[in-house]
Protein backbone atom coordinates (compact mmCIF):
# COMPACT_ATOMS: atom_id res chain seq x y z
CA UNK A 1 0.00 0.00 0.00
CA UNK A 2 1.47 3.53 -0.68
CA UNK A 3 2.02 5.88 2.42
CA UNK A 4 -1.24 8.69 1.47
CA UNK A 5 0.64 10.68 4.41
CA UNK A 6 -1.17 14.49 4.31
CA UNK A 7 1.66 16.04 3.80
CA UNK A 8 0.08 19.00 2.19
CA UNK A 9 0.16 22.06 4.77
CA UNK A 10 2.34 20.16 7.41
CA UNK A 11 5.30 22.15 7.35
CA UNK A 12 3.68 25.36 6.75
CA UNK A 13 1.23 24.72 10.13
CA UNK A 14 4.19 23.52 11.57
CA UNK A 15 5.58 26.63 11.28
CA UNK A 16 2.97 28.38 12.10
CA UNK A 17 2.35 26.66 15.14
CA UNK A 18 5.95 27.11 16.26
CA UNK A 19 5.70 30.86 15.35
CA UNK A 20 2.88 31.42 17.43
CA UNK A 21 4.45 29.89 20.37
CA UNK A 22 7.68 31.67 19.35
CA UNK A 23 5.43 34.89 19.54
CA UNK A 24 3.89 34.42 22.92
CA UNK A 25 7.13 33.89 24.81
CA UNK A 26 9.19 36.47 23.08
CA UNK A 27 10.11 38.95 25.40
CA UNK A 28 11.08 41.82 22.77
CA UNK A 29 7.33 41.71 21.83
CA UNK A 30 5.88 41.57 25.31
CA UNK A 31 8.09 44.55 26.01
CA UNK A 32 7.08 46.94 23.08
CA UNK A 33 5.00 50.10 24.18
CA UNK A 34 2.41 49.05 21.25
CA UNK A 35 1.84 46.06 23.30
CA UNK A 36 1.48 47.59 26.43
CA UNK A 37 -1.14 50.14 24.54
CA UNK A 38 -3.38 47.64 23.43
CA UNK A 39 -3.01 45.68 26.26
CA UNK A 40 -4.28 48.92 28.30
CA UNK A 41 -7.13 48.84 26.15
CA UNK A 42 -8.44 45.32 28.01
CA UNK A 43 -7.53 46.65 31.48
CA UNK A 44 -10.55 49.26 30.60
CA UNK A 45 -12.48 46.26 29.23
CA UNK A 46 -11.93 43.69 32.44
CA UNK A 47 -12.75 47.27 34.58
CA UNK A 48 -16.28 47.10 32.63
CA UNK A 49 -16.61 43.22 33.19
CA UNK A 50 -16.01 43.90 36.70
CA UNK A 51 -18.40 47.03 37.69
CA UNK A 52 -21.09 44.74 35.43
CA UNK A 53 -20.85 42.08 38.46
CA UNK A 54 -19.82 44.34 41.54
CA UNK A 55 -21.78 47.51 40.37
CA UNK A 56 -21.70 50.30 42.64
CA UNK A 57 -22.76 48.61 45.87
CA UNK A 58 -21.62 45.52 46.59
CA UNK A 59 -19.91 45.49 49.48
CA UNK A 60 -16.11 43.87 49.70
CA UNK A 61 -16.13 41.11 52.79
CA UNK A 62 -16.09 42.18 56.21
CA UNK A 63 -14.60 39.94 59.13
CA UNK A 64 -15.06 39.50 63.03
CA UNK A 65 -12.75 40.90 65.26
CA UNK A 66 -11.19 37.61 65.55
CA UNK A 67 -9.47 38.24 62.07
CA UNK A 68 -7.69 41.50 62.54
CA UNK A 69 -4.41 41.20 62.52
CA UNK A 70 -1.91 41.17 65.26
CA UNK A 71 0.47 43.48 63.40
CA UNK A 72 -0.89 45.36 60.25
CA UNK A 73 1.89 45.59 58.07
CA UNK A 74 2.92 49.02 56.45
CA UNK A 75 4.13 49.29 52.87
CA UNK A 76 5.09 52.67 50.68
CA UNK A 77 6.54 55.54 52.71
CA UNK A 78 6.19 54.67 56.31
CA UNK A 79 7.30 58.98 57.51
CA UNK A 80 7.23 61.39 54.99
CA UNK A 81 9.37 62.87 56.90
CA UNK A 82 9.61 66.40 55.33
CA UNK A 83 9.98 69.60 57.56
CA UNK A 84 5.64 70.49 57.26
CA UNK A 85 4.82 67.21 57.69
CA UNK A 86 7.15 66.81 60.75
CA UNK A 87 5.34 69.80 62.39
CA UNK A 88 2.04 68.99 61.90
CA UNK A 89 2.90 65.64 63.93
CA UNK A 90 4.86 67.33 66.44
CA UNK A 91 1.21 69.19 66.73
CA UNK A 92 -0.66 66.37 66.99
CA UNK A 93 -1.76 66.99 63.30
CA UNK A 94 -4.72 69.81 64.94
CA UNK A 95 -3.85 72.55 61.93
CA UNK A 96 -4.07 69.56 58.91
CA UNK A 97 -6.85 71.14 56.69
CA UNK A 98 -8.18 68.99 53.86
CA UNK A 99 -9.40 71.44 50.79
CA UNK A 100 -11.88 69.74 48.82
CA UNK A 101 -12.04 71.66 45.82
CA UNK A 102 -11.58 71.13 41.83
CA UNK A 103 -14.68 70.81 39.94
CA UNK A 104 -17.26 71.27 43.09
CA UNK A 105 -20.03 73.76 43.70
CA UNK A 106 -19.26 74.39 47.08
CA UNK A 107 -15.15 73.72 48.03
CA UNK A 108 -14.25 72.64 51.60
CA UNK A 109 -11.26 72.90 53.57
CA UNK A 110 -11.82 69.96 56.20
CA UNK A 111 -10.28 69.86 59.59
CA UNK A 112 -9.73 67.00 61.60
CA UNK A 113 -12.18 67.80 63.54
CA UNK A 114 -14.44 68.06 60.80
CA UNK A 115 -14.23 65.24 59.35
CA UNK A 116 -14.64 63.05 62.55
CA UNK A 117 -17.74 65.34 63.53
CA UNK A 118 -19.35 63.49 60.18
CA UNK A 119 -21.42 60.01 60.85
CA UNK A 120 -18.47 57.62 61.28
CA UNK A 121 -18.24 54.22 59.58
CA UNK A 122 -16.69 51.21 61.23
CA UNK A 123 -15.17 48.53 58.76
CA UNK A 124 -12.92 45.07 59.14
CA UNK A 125 -11.80 45.21 56.05
CA UNK A 126 -8.81 43.12 54.17
CA UNK A 127 -5.60 44.62 52.81
CA UNK A 128 -4.67 43.52 49.32
CA UNK A 129 -1.37 44.40 47.72
CA UNK A 130 -0.32 44.67 44.58
CA UNK A 131 2.50 42.33 45.17
CA UNK A 132 -0.09 39.62 46.03
CA UNK A 133 -0.52 39.76 50.03
CA UNK A 134 -3.04 39.84 52.12
CA UNK A 135 -3.80 41.51 56.21
CA UNK A 136 -6.66 42.29 58.29
CA UNK A 137 -7.70 45.46 59.68
CA UNK A 138 -10.15 47.37 61.50
CA UNK A 139 -10.54 51.17 59.82
CA UNK A 140 -13.02 54.24 60.95
CA UNK A 141 -13.54 57.43 59.26
CA UNK A 142 -15.93 59.33 57.36
CA UNK A 143 -17.40 58.48 54.44
CA UNK A 144 -16.07 60.02 51.26
CA UNK A 145 -19.67 60.05 49.77
CA UNK A 146 -20.74 62.36 52.29
CA UNK A 147 -18.06 64.70 52.58
CA UNK A 148 -18.51 64.87 48.47
CA UNK A 149 -22.53 65.11 48.78
CA UNK A 150 -21.65 68.48 50.77
CA UNK A 151 -19.12 69.51 48.09
CA UNK A 152 -21.79 69.13 45.38
CA UNK A 153 -19.42 67.80 42.62
CA UNK A 154 -20.21 69.78 39.22
CA UNK A 155 -21.84 67.71 36.65
CA UNK A 156 -18.79 67.36 35.02
CA UNK A 157 -16.28 66.04 37.48
CA UNK A 158 -15.43 62.74 37.17
CA UNK A 159 -12.78 61.56 39.37
CA UNK A 160 -11.63 62.36 42.76
CA UNK A 161 -7.83 62.74 43.11
CA UNK A 162 -6.28 62.75 46.66
CA UNK A 163 -2.98 64.67 46.79
CA UNK A 164 -0.64 63.11 49.21
CA UNK A 165 2.27 64.95 51.63
CA UNK A 166 4.63 62.43 51.18
CA UNK A 167 7.51 62.75 48.41
CA UNK A 168 8.27 59.64 46.31
CA UNK A 169 12.24 59.91 46.50
CA UNK A 170 14.77 62.71 47.36
CA UNK A 171 14.85 66.55 45.62
CA UNK A 172 17.27 67.24 43.29
CA UNK A 173 19.66 69.70 41.55
CA UNK A 174 19.54 70.39 38.32
CA UNK A 175 23.01 71.74 36.22
CA UNK A 176 22.11 75.36 36.86
CA UNK A 177 21.73 74.76 40.54
CA UNK A 178 17.80 74.77 40.47
CA UNK A 179 16.58 72.60 43.35
CA UNK A 180 14.02 70.09 42.00
CA UNK A 181 11.35 69.05 44.00
CA UNK A 182 10.29 65.26 44.04
CA UNK A 183 7.16 64.06 42.65
CA UNK A 184 4.52 63.57 45.82
CA UNK A 185 2.64 61.10 45.86
CA UNK A 186 -1.15 61.18 44.75
CA UNK A 187 -4.13 59.22 43.60
CA UNK A 188 -7.47 59.06 42.07
CA UNK A 189 -10.90 57.37 42.17
CA UNK A 190 -13.83 57.83 40.02
CA UNK A 191 -17.08 58.59 41.40
CA UNK A 192 -18.77 55.47 41.47
CA UNK A 193 -15.61 54.01 44.04
CA UNK A 194 -15.16 57.27 45.68
CA UNK A 195 -19.17 57.22 46.89
CA UNK A 196 -19.38 53.62 47.77
CA UNK A 197 -19.98 53.16 50.95
CA UNK A 198 -17.06 51.28 52.15
CA UNK A 199 -15.18 54.27 50.78
CA UNK A 200 -13.71 56.39 53.87
CA UNK A 201 -11.25 58.73 55.16
CA UNK A 202 -9.84 56.91 57.86
CA UNK A 203 -8.34 58.42 60.66
CA UNK A 204 -8.46 55.04 63.13
CA UNK A 205 -6.84 51.79 62.49
CA UNK A 206 -7.75 48.80 65.52
CA UNK A 207 -9.44 51.55 67.67
CA UNK A 208 -6.55 53.55 67.68
CA UNK A 209 -5.43 56.89 65.67
CA UNK A 210 -3.65 56.22 62.12
CA UNK A 211 -0.50 55.77 62.83
CA UNK A 212 2.14 57.76 61.14
CA UNK A 213 3.41 54.45 58.78
CA UNK A 214 -0.51 54.14 58.25
CA UNK A 215 -1.04 57.44 56.80
CA UNK A 216 -1.29 59.75 59.62
CA UNK A 217 -3.40 61.85 59.69
CA UNK A 218 -5.74 60.40 56.87
CA UNK A 219 -5.79 57.97 54.55
CA UNK A 220 -7.99 56.43 52.08
CA UNK A 221 -9.82 53.09 52.42
CA UNK A 222 -11.49 52.03 48.93
CA UNK A 223 -12.39 48.41 50.11
CA UNK A 224 -12.77 46.88 46.67
CA UNK A 225 -8.91 48.53 45.09
CA UNK A 226 -5.94 46.89 45.88
CA UNK A 227 -3.85 49.18 48.30
CA UNK A 228 -1.94 51.94 45.90
CA UNK A 229 -5.35 52.76 44.74
CA UNK A 230 -5.37 53.65 48.99
CA UNK A 231 -3.35 56.70 49.27
CA UNK A 232 -1.63 57.91 52.73
CA UNK A 233 -1.49 61.31 54.28
CA UNK A 234 -4.08 63.27 52.28
CA UNK A 235 -3.49 66.61 51.83
CA UNK A 236 -5.50 67.79 49.58
CA UNK A 237 -8.62 66.16 47.58
CA UNK A 238 -9.58 67.70 43.77
CA UNK A 239 -12.21 66.95 41.70
CA UNK A 240 -11.20 66.47 37.99
CA UNK A 241 -12.65 65.87 34.95
CA UNK A 242 -9.17 64.15 33.24
CA UNK A 243 -5.86 63.53 34.84
CA UNK A 244 -4.34 65.30 32.10
CA UNK A 245 -3.00 68.22 33.83
CA UNK A 246 -1.66 66.48 36.88
CA UNK A 247 1.52 64.55 37.82
CA UNK A 248 2.63 62.18 34.93
CA UNK A 249 -1.20 62.42 33.70
CA UNK A 250 -1.84 58.71 34.51
CA UNK A 251 -3.95 59.38 37.58
CA UNK A 252 -1.74 58.51 40.25
CA UNK A 253 2.37 58.03 41.23
CA UNK A 254 2.33 54.41 40.48
CA UNK A 255 -0.09 54.29 37.68
CA UNK A 256 2.46 57.28 35.52
CA UNK A 257 5.25 53.97 36.63
CA UNK A 258 3.29 52.09 34.34
CA UNK A 259 0.79 50.45 37.12
CA UNK A 260 -2.58 49.93 36.16
CA UNK A 261 -5.20 52.63 37.29
CA UNK A 262 -8.10 50.35 37.65
CA UNK A 263 -6.69 48.91 40.96
CA UNK A 264 -9.70 46.43 41.23
CA UNK A 265 -7.92 42.65 40.05
CA UNK B 1 -12.48 17.22 5.22
CA UNK B 2 -14.92 14.67 6.79
CA UNK B 3 -15.55 14.47 10.46
CA UNK B 4 -13.43 12.33 12.92
CA UNK B 5 -12.49 8.98 12.38
CA UNK B 6 -12.87 9.20 8.56
CA UNK B 7 -10.87 7.35 6.45
CA UNK B 8 -8.64 8.57 3.75
CA UNK B 9 -6.63 5.55 1.60
CA UNK B 10 -7.08 4.27 -1.87
CA UNK B 11 -5.45 7.02 -3.63
CA UNK B 12 -3.94 4.69 -6.38
CA UNK B 13 -3.32 7.87 -8.66
CA UNK B 14 -0.76 6.93 -10.97
CA UNK B 15 1.61 9.71 -10.01
CA UNK B 16 1.87 8.25 -6.78
CA UNK B 17 2.52 4.46 -7.91
CA UNK B 18 5.20 5.78 -10.34
CA UNK B 19 7.20 7.71 -7.87
CA UNK B 20 6.80 4.72 -5.68
CA UNK B 21 8.41 2.39 -7.99
CA UNK B 22 10.91 4.70 -8.58
CA UNK B 23 11.60 5.18 -5.08
CA UNK B 24 11.48 1.39 -4.02
CA UNK B 25 14.47 1.10 -7.31
CA UNK B 26 16.22 3.52 -4.85
CA UNK B 27 15.94 1.77 -2.19
CA UNK B 28 16.94 -1.40 -3.69
CA UNK B 29 19.80 -0.05 -5.15
CA UNK B 30 20.86 1.10 -1.23
CA UNK B 31 20.07 -2.08 0.02
CA UNK B 32 16.96 -1.27 1.37
CA UNK B 33 13.41 -2.85 1.47
CA UNK B 34 10.84 -1.85 -0.66
CA UNK B 35 8.54 0.55 0.89
CA UNK B 36 5.67 -1.91 0.81
CA UNK B 37 7.66 -4.25 3.08
CA UNK B 38 6.91 -1.51 5.86
CA UNK B 39 4.03 -2.27 8.25
CA UNK B 40 0.57 -1.20 6.55
CA UNK B 41 -0.53 1.94 7.86
CA UNK B 42 -3.14 4.20 7.10
CA UNK B 43 -4.20 7.68 8.37
CA UNK B 44 -7.75 8.36 10.31
CA UNK B 45 -8.48 11.82 10.36
CA UNK B 46 -8.32 12.70 14.26
CA UNK B 47 -8.69 16.08 15.58
CA UNK B 48 -11.29 18.47 13.52
CA UNK B 49 -9.95 22.14 13.12
CA UNK B 50 -11.58 23.48 16.31
CA UNK B 51 -9.51 21.17 18.50
CA UNK B 52 -6.69 21.81 16.83
CA UNK B 53 -6.96 25.48 16.67
CA UNK B 54 -8.29 25.85 19.74
CA UNK B 55 -5.24 23.11 21.44
CA UNK B 56 -2.44 25.21 19.79
CA UNK B 57 -4.50 28.92 20.77
CA UNK B 58 -4.76 27.19 24.50
CA UNK B 59 -0.96 26.04 24.08
CA UNK B 60 0.15 29.71 23.54
CA UNK B 61 -1.74 31.21 25.83
CA UNK B 62 -1.04 28.84 28.83
CA UNK B 63 2.91 29.76 28.46
CA UNK B 64 2.26 33.34 28.82
CA UNK B 65 0.17 32.74 31.66
CA UNK B 66 2.55 30.58 33.36
CA UNK B 67 5.41 33.04 32.86
CA UNK B 68 3.82 36.10 33.56
CA UNK B 69 1.72 34.39 36.44
CA UNK B 70 5.54 33.94 37.79
CA UNK B 71 6.86 37.02 37.25
CA UNK B 72 3.77 38.23 39.32
CA UNK B 73 4.43 35.62 42.25
CA UNK B 74 8.08 37.36 42.19
CA UNK B 75 6.42 40.50 43.62
CA UNK B 76 6.05 38.53 47.15
CA UNK B 77 7.64 35.14 46.75
CA UNK B 78 5.39 33.68 49.24
CA UNK B 79 2.48 31.51 49.66
CA UNK B 80 -0.07 31.63 52.74
CA UNK B 81 -3.51 29.49 53.60
CA UNK B 82 -6.35 30.88 54.80
CA UNK B 83 -7.80 34.36 54.76
CA UNK B 84 -4.73 36.41 54.75
CA UNK B 85 -0.67 36.36 55.11
CA UNK B 86 1.10 35.10 58.32
CA UNK B 87 4.64 36.47 57.48
CA UNK B 88 5.89 33.95 60.53
CA UNK B 89 4.62 31.36 58.67
CA UNK B 90 4.40 31.17 54.69
CA UNK B 91 3.39 27.51 53.53
CA UNK B 92 6.30 28.16 50.84
CA UNK B 93 8.51 30.93 50.39
CA UNK B 94 11.67 32.11 47.93
CA UNK B 95 14.11 34.21 49.67
CA UNK B 96 17.62 35.00 50.04
CA UNK B 97 20.26 34.25 52.97
CA UNK B 98 23.15 35.89 53.73
CA UNK B 99 24.54 39.73 53.48
CA UNK B 100 23.93 42.26 50.55
CA UNK B 101 27.59 41.18 49.01
CA UNK B 102 27.36 37.54 49.33
CA UNK B 103 24.06 35.56 49.49
CA UNK B 104 22.67 32.81 48.19
CA UNK B 105 18.65 31.56 47.59
CA UNK B 106 16.72 29.66 49.70
CA UNK B 107 13.50 28.22 49.49
CA UNK B 108 11.38 26.93 52.25
CA UNK B 109 8.79 24.59 52.25
CA UNK B 110 6.22 24.48 55.36
CA UNK B 111 9.28 23.54 58.31
CA UNK B 112 11.80 22.50 55.44
CA UNK B 113 14.62 24.66 54.00
CA UNK B 114 16.43 23.70 50.94
CA UNK B 115 19.42 25.63 49.30
CA UNK B 116 18.28 26.49 45.50
CA UNK B 117 20.70 28.98 44.79
CA UNK B 118 20.87 29.96 41.18
CA UNK B 119 17.09 28.76 40.55
CA UNK B 120 14.62 29.99 43.21
CA UNK B 121 14.99 32.44 45.81
CA UNK B 122 18.48 34.44 44.20
CA UNK B 123 19.81 33.69 40.45
CA UNK B 124 21.48 35.63 38.06
CA UNK B 125 19.87 38.31 35.79
CA UNK B 126 21.52 39.68 32.70
CA UNK B 127 24.56 38.02 34.44
CA UNK B 128 24.37 39.91 38.34
CA UNK B 129 22.84 37.42 40.97
CA UNK B 130 20.18 39.20 42.27
CA UNK B 131 17.03 38.44 44.94
CA UNK B 132 14.14 36.86 43.07
CA UNK B 133 11.99 34.21 43.64
CA UNK B 134 11.51 32.85 40.34
CA UNK B 135 14.87 32.67 37.71
CA UNK B 136 14.56 35.76 35.00
CA UNK B 137 14.39 33.21 31.88
CA UNK B 138 11.12 31.60 33.58
CA UNK B 139 9.35 35.10 33.85
CA UNK B 140 7.92 37.27 31.10
CA UNK B 141 7.79 40.81 30.64
CA UNK B 142 11.33 41.42 31.51
CA UNK B 143 10.97 45.21 31.33
CA UNK B 144 10.14 47.62 33.91
CA UNK B 145 8.11 47.46 36.07
CA UNK B 146 8.08 44.00 36.03
CA UNK B 147 5.00 43.25 38.44
CA UNK B 148 2.81 46.38 36.33
CA UNK B 149 3.53 44.84 32.69
CA UNK B 150 2.95 41.04 34.40
CA UNK B 151 -0.31 42.11 35.65
CA UNK B 152 -1.22 44.00 32.26
CA UNK B 153 -0.13 40.45 30.65
CA UNK B 154 -1.46 38.44 32.36
CA UNK B 155 -4.95 39.61 32.87
CA UNK B 156 -5.06 40.43 28.89
CA UNK B 157 -4.61 36.72 28.41
CA UNK B 158 -6.43 35.78 30.97
CA UNK B 159 -9.57 36.83 28.72
CA UNK B 160 -8.18 34.91 25.64
CA UNK B 161 -7.89 31.79 27.87
CA UNK B 162 -11.44 31.94 29.21
CA UNK B 163 -12.98 33.00 25.57
CA UNK B 164 -10.60 29.91 23.94
CA UNK B 165 -12.12 27.30 27.05
CA UNK B 166 -15.31 28.83 26.81
CA UNK B 167 -15.48 27.85 22.51
CA UNK B 168 -13.75 24.52 23.57
CA UNK B 169 -16.56 23.62 25.48
CA UNK B 170 -19.09 24.93 23.60
CA UNK B 171 -17.99 23.08 20.34
CA UNK B 172 -17.31 19.53 22.48
CA UNK B 173 -20.52 19.52 23.54
CA UNK B 174 -22.62 20.64 20.38
CA UNK B 175 -20.46 18.30 18.62
CA UNK B 176 -20.40 15.49 20.72
CA UNK B 177 -16.70 15.36 21.27
CA UNK B 178 -16.65 16.03 24.95
CA UNK B 179 -18.96 12.66 25.12
CA UNK B 180 -17.68 10.36 22.36
CA UNK B 181 -14.16 10.99 22.80
CA UNK B 182 -13.73 12.45 26.41
CA UNK B 183 -16.04 11.31 28.74
CA UNK B 184 -14.30 8.26 30.54
CA UNK B 185 -16.75 5.11 30.74
CA UNK B 186 -17.44 2.49 32.85
CA UNK B 187 -15.12 0.37 31.29
CA UNK B 188 -12.76 2.74 30.52
CA UNK B 189 -12.35 3.74 34.42
CA UNK B 190 -11.94 -0.24 34.96
CA UNK B 191 -9.11 -0.21 32.30
CA UNK B 192 -6.94 1.91 34.25
CA UNK B 193 -5.15 -0.42 36.20
CA UNK B 194 -3.96 -2.36 33.23
CA UNK B 195 -3.69 0.62 31.25
CA UNK B 196 -1.28 2.12 33.92
CA UNK B 197 1.34 -1.40 33.67
CA UNK B 198 1.16 -1.32 29.97
CA UNK B 199 2.06 2.34 29.72
CA UNK B 200 4.76 2.15 32.45
CA UNK B 201 6.05 -0.56 29.91
CA UNK B 202 5.85 2.23 26.99
CA UNK B 203 3.57 -0.33 25.38
CA UNK B 204 1.07 1.81 23.44
CA UNK B 205 -2.15 0.77 22.29
CA UNK B 206 -1.84 0.08 18.43
CA UNK B 207 -4.58 -0.49 15.38
CA UNK B 208 -8.03 0.29 15.85
CA UNK B 209 -7.42 0.78 19.89
CA UNK B 210 -5.30 3.52 19.15
CA UNK B 211 -8.04 5.59 16.88
CA UNK B 212 -9.43 6.92 19.94
CA UNK B 213 -8.13 7.99 23.24
CA UNK B 214 -7.81 5.67 25.97
CA UNK B 215 -8.67 5.34 29.56
CA UNK B 216 -5.56 7.19 30.52
CA UNK B 217 -5.76 9.78 28.32
CA UNK B 218 -9.71 10.28 28.66
CA UNK B 219 -9.22 10.66 32.52
CA UNK B 220 -6.30 12.68 32.02
CA UNK B 221 -7.38 15.32 30.12
CA UNK B 222 -11.21 15.27 31.40
CA UNK B 223 -9.59 15.85 34.95
CA UNK B 224 -7.69 18.58 32.94
CA UNK B 225 -10.25 20.46 31.35
CA UNK B 226 -12.93 20.19 33.90
CA UNK B 227 -11.19 19.81 36.86
CA UNK B 228 -8.02 22.32 36.57
CA UNK B 229 -9.28 24.66 33.98
CA UNK B 230 -12.50 25.44 36.40
CA UNK B 231 -9.91 26.37 39.07
CA UNK B 232 -7.66 28.18 37.83
CA UNK B 233 -9.97 30.40 36.45
CA UNK B 234 -12.09 30.69 39.84
CA UNK B 235 -8.62 31.21 42.19
CA UNK B 236 -7.85 34.07 39.99
CA UNK B 237 -10.68 35.67 39.93
CA UNK B 238 -10.85 35.04 44.14
CA UNK B 239 -7.50 36.95 43.94
CA UNK B 240 -9.64 39.96 42.83
CA UNK B 241 -10.89 42.47 45.71
CA UNK B 242 -13.66 43.46 43.28
CA UNK B 243 -14.92 39.77 42.49
CA UNK B 244 -14.70 39.22 46.26
CA UNK B 245 -17.30 41.69 46.93
CA UNK B 246 -19.40 40.89 43.58
CA UNK B 247 -19.33 36.76 44.40
CA UNK B 248 -18.11 36.10 47.77
CA UNK B 249 -19.12 33.35 47.74
CA UNK B 250 -15.63 32.50 45.94
CA UNK B 251 -14.33 33.66 49.28
CA UNK B 252 -16.03 30.62 50.78
CA UNK B 253 -15.02 28.28 48.56
CA UNK B 254 -11.69 28.00 48.59
CA UNK B 255 -11.28 29.57 52.49
CA UNK B 256 -9.86 33.00 51.79
CA UNK B 257 -8.11 35.20 49.49
CA UNK B 258 -4.32 33.76 50.51
CA UNK B 259 -5.63 29.75 49.93
CA UNK B 260 -7.05 30.76 46.56
CA UNK B 261 -3.86 32.56 45.91
CA UNK B 262 -1.92 29.01 46.75
CA UNK B 263 -4.04 26.86 44.97
CA UNK B 264 -3.69 28.97 41.64
CA UNK B 265 0.05 28.38 42.21
CA UNK B 266 -0.79 24.55 42.74
CA UNK B 267 -2.88 23.98 39.89
CA UNK B 268 -0.54 26.33 37.32
CA UNK B 269 1.81 23.47 38.14
CA UNK B 270 -0.36 21.00 38.14
CA UNK B 271 -0.64 22.13 34.00
CA UNK B 272 3.13 22.62 33.96
CA UNK B 273 3.49 18.74 35.48
CA UNK B 274 0.55 17.46 33.09
CA UNK B 275 2.24 19.59 29.61
CA UNK B 276 5.54 17.55 30.54
CA UNK B 277 3.74 13.94 30.91
CA UNK B 278 2.09 15.18 27.64
CA UNK B 279 5.37 15.65 25.99
CA UNK B 280 6.72 12.82 27.15
CA UNK B 281 3.92 10.32 26.44
CA UNK B 282 4.19 12.02 22.58
CA UNK B 283 8.00 11.59 22.50
CA UNK B 284 8.01 8.01 23.81
CA UNK B 285 4.98 7.14 21.56
CA UNK B 286 5.07 8.48 18.28
CA UNK B 287 5.68 11.94 18.34
CA UNK B 288 5.91 12.84 14.52
CA UNK B 289 2.73 10.81 14.37
CA UNK B 290 1.06 12.69 17.33
CA UNK B 291 2.35 15.84 16.12
CA UNK B 292 1.41 15.28 12.83
CA UNK B 293 -2.02 14.36 13.89
CA UNK B 294 -2.90 17.84 15.86
CA UNK B 295 -1.57 20.07 13.17
CA UNK B 296 -2.93 19.03 9.73
CA UNK B 297 -5.91 16.29 12.23
CA UNK B 298 -4.44 12.93 10.20
CA UNK B 299 -3.29 9.56 12.31
CA UNK B 300 -1.60 7.27 11.01
CA UNK B 301 -2.72 4.12 12.64
CA UNK B 302 -0.21 1.48 12.58
CA UNK B 303 -1.92 -2.18 11.47
CA UNK B 304 -1.22 -5.16 13.95
CA UNK B 305 0.00 -7.10 11.38
CA UNK B 306 3.40 -6.76 11.66
CA UNK B 307 5.49 -4.31 14.56
CA UNK B 308 8.21 -2.67 12.62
Amino acid sequence: MAEPIARRSLLARSAAAVSALALAGCTGIADSPWAANLLGEVEKLTKRAQRLFAGGHALAPEFPKSDIAPVFRANGTLNPNTNDYNVHASEGFRNWMIPVEGLVENPLRLSLAAIRAFPARSQITRHDCVEGWSCIGAWKGAPLAHILALARPKPDARYVVFHCADPMGEADVDTLGNVIAPPYYYESLDLLEATHPQTILAYELNGNVLPVEHGAPIRVRAERQLGYKMAKYVQRIELVDSFARIGGGKGGYWEDQGYQWYGGI
Amino acid sequence: MGEAGDTQDGHGDLLREGWDSLVNRVRAGLGLAPRGARPPRYLVYRHAIPVRALHWINAAVMLVMLMTGLQIFNAHPALYWGITSDFDHPILSMTAQGTAEHFWGVTQVGPWSFNTDGVFGASDTDGVKTVRGFPAWATIPSASPTLALGRLWHFAFAWILVLNGVAYFAYAFWSGHFRRELLPTRKDLADIPHEIVTHAKLQFPKGEAARHYNAIQKTTYFVVLCVLGPLIVLTGLTMSPTMDSAFPILLWIFGGRQSARTIHFIVAFSFLGFFLIHMAALIASAPLNGLRAMITGWFAIETEAKDG
